[in-house]
């Protein structure tokens, strides 16, 4: 079976949590663990927040007030695609995009350290799925392509 | 969503302690952090404890929290604890290599 689902929305943090809400209702007839659910939400969330404040810059929930002029009217794009057990999530931005990729996806680095971000976004998203696929171009935005094939139960407890 | 209030930040005994909404992401972090380090300028904290109870979802941003936090407070010595996270909480701390630095206790 395939299902597909597209939503796209404005590239404000109030939208952080409806994004990653969407995506695991999307999938939630395949009766996923919550394990399962935790991490799709965790990732979506990442690639989500990684769009809003740095491909646009949009960085007043980050404990700053809104400036409605200061705002970035870009919009991110979120296409999910089911086929049969695996889930496809594309997250799609057309802000300013990454200079260095590489740098960008080592975990601990930030290009905001000021704001206290981790630098563990791109490692989130590749712990929680099974793949991960980062394009970018600069000054034209970015996508990203993560896939996780749902009922496989948890690679990260059984390595343990 | 609920939101943070001043009543989640107490220092008891010269421990700090945070409890931290039901989801802690790039839209609740500032909040939480700003209203963290108001105490510890203010007041005399050794230890920080984050109590996860209501937390049932945190993304890399609340990993920045934890992380600003602790650096503010492990020069002096101070810890930093999480209590009553979830298994998805506790992976999430393991995932990042904060239980590391983060005392989970059960």
């Amino acid at each position: 079976m395939r299902n597909e689902m597209e939503i796209i929305f404005d590239a404000v943090s109030d939208n952080e949590a409806f994004a990653r809400v969407a995506v695991a209702a999307f999938v939630s007839h395949l009766n996923p663990t919550l394990e399962e659910l935790s991490d799709i939400k965790t990732a979506v969330s990442e690639a989500v927040t990684n769009s809003i404040i740095h491909g646009y810059e949009n960085l007043y929930g980050y404990g700053r007030p809104a400036d409605r002029k200061k705002v970035h009217p870009g919009k991110v794009q979120v296409q999910c695609v089911l086929e049969e057990d695996v889930l496809h999530i594309r997250v799609t931005d057309k802000g300013k995009g990454i200079e260095n990729l590489e740098q960008a996806m080592e975990p601990l680095f930030t290009t905001k350290p000021e704001l206290e971000r981790s630098g563990m976004g791109f490692a989130f998203m590749e712990a929680f799925m099974d793949d991960l696929e980062v394009e970018s171009s600069p000054g034209e935005g970015t996508v990203v392509i993560m896939r996780k094939k749902l009922g496989t139960g948890s690679w990260i407890d059984s390595e343990e | 969503m609920d939101q943070v209030t001043a009543d989640d930040f107490q220092v008891i005994d010269h421990c700090l302690m945070v409890r931290l909404p039901e989801e802690v992401d790039h839209h609740s972090a500032g909040y939480i952090s700003r209203n963290a380090d108001r105490h510890l300028m203010r007041e005399e904290v050794r230890n920080i404890v984050f109590d996860f109870e209501d937390t049932r979802f945190m993304d890399s941003s609340g990993i920045g929290v934890i992380m600003g936090r602790y650096r503010k407070i492990s020069c002096f010595g101070g810890r930093v604890y999480a209590i009553h996270a979830d298994s998805q909480i506790q992976r999430i701390l393991k995932v990042s290599g904060m239980s590391r630095v983060v005392e989970i206790i059960e």
